[in-house]
């Protein structure tokens, strides 16, 4: 058992080392803007007293390195800092109630957590069975009618999904709305009902990924010999794949569910985008759009983090159910 | 809920229908192999395949128009299904010639190829030849503007269409169908471009790496690592924010910042392959061989690795491709990409998309927007099948 809590801490501090190199990237990248941030918020006819205002209070006229400890200091401490629209906000108006970047992502991220969960009970029972059923009868015509539709559909861009989707379930027949404008407080009913568009899309492009690797994991293993025993023992195929294939190939499909949630977290952004569902993805466009550094920065620091941990949990799950990586020599 | 409750009745009736199917077939033909060994699931596949396809005729076959009003379903429906028909013709044509033309070689790579490797070839020529003859192709310029915008589609002049535009013109009256042509001119070849990049500097670091090994693997490694924990489309984002700010004050295109960007972020994964499949040449005795020729490092990557490492990386070439080709589009969509006054997909699908909406009543004015993400789509399905095809046949899998 110790063994395995070492491997785990191991992955867990190579994991916080990763996130902590990935900050300074994102940090390096943001600090490479030519002219600095006090410009970026006053805009072109900004005075230098200002600027040198603005400087002082955000202080940027420290060094690199107390700049990015005192960032880290505070993203640790959950002061993601004040976005630029709020500030530009503030200092043509006047007023004193500033959002923080927190409070702005809070909502947001919880929406696009509903979303990649509501997406992730649709996408792993279908992808798993479907995998299941083409390694059952593969080459047949079932099978070659899959794999040329989850390769289109992995294929295809998720806006081209989006709007066929949109097409067929929201303009030719009106079953689900196109606009997914959910909010707090929404009925769960009613909340579902216009997630679903964006949750079927991401649907399509995950589920494509996951049965394909779990018909090509269930198939590498049909050549094993413990698979030939069972089968001649007599039994059905369906009871040779789902008892003897099946448990076996578990870490190479838990480790391609892992994957795809990751990927559901990063690549809900366009989708977000189509259906203007008010997630996070929705919203660091267009802080990109409108160059709000802060809210940029922390959404990416938080896409990281998520896709680290997603890579992690696969990585740490996968040595959990392979007793030859749990025992290395 | 209606509809929740047809379809289990649906089910239903299937499952009754595949029981019977097996029974009688039992029954008529004295229990033949076939039937005595199907499992209900395979009866029930049967059935339902027949069952959706005998909805799926009946659909085609319903009037275009009830009482004047057109049924967009059943319009989008036979565009669909026709245009399926017409790819699977043209590809089994297009191998009936590739298995008559050419030279020996050629003709036996036809033989063996399915149907949907034959389509992906197909359609990648066919978009080769478009983005070189962009220019002679297109009617008009990607840039030129005409007095009438907003052209619906179709050429009708009775719906609002003109001859001299067959897909319309867009808001600010640019003619689509030659803004699609040079679309494929843009984005197809910003994309190769970009891949291209993307394999020159991720593969030759990553033979080096195989190579020398030692600190310097080390030090790259560990920045591929560190660039590969984030998302790829969300660095795109982060950079590509940053490369705004710097384009503005250099006056440099935006264009080249994102092909820069995505080749750096893309070489990352070209690396970890060449590195990979280098490392397993490396201890080959030829390269042993070279080494003690005195041979110098250029030649040991390009004139020893190289050739020997091209199948994996060939296939990684199409998937990449795919890759950045989607990672422009979209960027292109959510409006930070390619530059307006450049034709490209991308853009033009996020323009256009809002004449979806008029679907139901005027299908033709929905079809600019599909057709751009189409042309997306198409392209990327087609690699994929190619790349698929030749893994399937550098593997040896059979099973």
């Amino acid at each position: 058992m110790g063994s395995i809590f070492q491997i785990i801490l191991q992955r867990l501090a190579l994991g916080a080392l990763t996130l902590q190199i990935v900050s300074i990237v994102i940090f390096v990248a943001v600090n490479a803007l030519p002219g600095d941030f006090a410009q970026a918020i006053l805009g072109q006819g900004a005075t230098d007293e200002a600027v040198a205002q603005i400087r002082a209070d955000l202080g940027l006229d420290q060094n690199y390195f107390t700049r990015y400890f005192s960032w880290l200091v505070n993203v640790l401490t959950g002061n993601l800092g004040i976005s630029f629209a709020q500030m530009n906000f503030a200092s043509n108006m006047g007023g004193d109630q500033l959002v923080g970047v927190v409070e702005q992502i809070a909502p947001r991220f919880k929406a696009t957590m509903f979303l990649a969960g509501v997406t992730a009970i649709f996408a792993v029972p279908i992808s798993i069975t479907l995998g299941v059923l083409a390694a059952l009868y593969r080459n047949s015509i079932f099978d070659r009618a899959v794999n040329i539709t989850t390769l289109s559909s992995i294929s295809s861009p998720e806006f081209f999904l989006a709007y066929i989707l949109i097409l067929v379930l929201a303009v030719l027949n009106p079953i689900f709305p196109s606009l997914s404008n959910v909010y707090e407080g929404m009925a769960l009913g009613e909340k579902l009902n216009r997630t679903m568009l964006p949750a079927l899309t991401l649907t399509l492009v995950v589920t494509a990924h996951m049965m394909r690797m779990t018909r090509a994991a269930i198939i590498n293993l049909l050549a094993s010999p413990y698979i030939e025993m069972a089968r001649l023992k007599g039994i059905s195929p369906m009871r040779v794949i789902v008892r003897h294939a099946l448990p076996n190939a578990l870490a190479p499909i838990i480790n391609v569910i892992a994957l795809n949630l990751a990927y559901l977290i990063t690549g809900v952004v366009v989708v977000e985008v189509v259906f203007v569902y008010p997630g996070i993805g929705q919203l660091f466009v267009d802080s990109v759009k409108i160059r709000d550094i802060p809210v940029v920065q922390a959404c990416c620091l938080i896409f990281a983090a998520a896709y680290i941990l997603l890579n992690l949990m696969a990585d740490i799950l996968s040595i959990l159910s392979n007793p030859r990586l749990r025992h290395p020599k | 809920m209606s509809w929740l409750l047809n379809l289990i009745l649906v089910l239903i009736v299937t499952a009754v229908v595949a029981w019977v199917f097996r029974f009688f077939g039992q029954k008529f033909t004295h229990n033949k192999p076939f039937f005595r060994d199907m499992p209900f699931v395979v009866a029930f596949g049967y059935v339902a395949g027949l069952l959706v396809l005998i909805a799926a005729v009946s659909y085609y076959f319903r009037p275009l128009e009830v009482n004047g009003v057109p049924s967009a379903g059943v319009i989008f429906f036979r565009w669909a299904v026709q245009g399926f028909i017409g790819f699977a013709i043209a590809a089994y044509l297009f191998r009936l010639f590739g298995r008559a033309v050419g030279t020996a070689g050629t003709r036996k790579l036809f033989r063996a190829m399915p149907l949907t490797a034959a389509f992906g070839v197909l359609v990648i020529l066919l978009y080769a030849l478009v983005s070189i003859f962009a220019g002679s192709i297109a009617p008009y310029g990607q840039e030129e503007i005409f007095t009438n915008a907003n052209i619906v589609p179709g050429g009708n002049p009775i719906m609002g269409g003109d001859p001299n535009f067959p897909l319309g013109t867009d808001q600010i009256g640019r003619d689509i169908y030659s803004r699609l042509i040079y679309g494929a001119q843009n984005t197809v070849g910003i994309a190769f471009a970009t891949t291209c990049l993307a394999f020159f500097v991720g593969g030759s670091l990553g033979f080096l790496v195989a190579i020398v090994g030692g600190w310097l693997d080390q030090i790259l490694s560990r920045a591929v690592d560190v660039l590969m924990a984030i998302p790829a489309l969300i660095f795109a984002l982060l950079l590509m924010t940053i490369a705004s700010v710097w384009s503005n004050q250099l006056g440099i295109d935006r264009t080249i910042f994102m092909i820069l960007i995505i080749a750096m972020i893309d070489s990352t994964r070209v690396y970890r392959l060449a590195r990979a499949v280098g490392q397993s040449i490396v201890v080959m005795d030829y390269i042993e061989a070279a080494k003690l020729r005195g041979e110098g490092m250029g030649y040991l990557i390009f004139k020893e690795i190289l050739p020997n490492a091209m199948a994996p990386l060939l296939a990684e070439f199409g998937l990449r491709f795919c890759f950045v080709f989607l990672t422009i589009a979209s960027l292109s969509f959510l409006g930070v990409g390619i530059q307006p006054p450049l034709a490209d997909w991308g853009t033009m699908v996020k323009d256009l998309s809002q004449f979806i909406n008029f679907a139901a009543f005027a299908p033709n004015v929905a079809t600019a927007p599909l057709l751009a993400a189409g042309a997306i789509a198409l392209l990327t399905v087609a690699v994929n099948f190619v790349v698929d095809w030749m893994l399937h046949k550098s593997s040896g899998l059979k099973d």
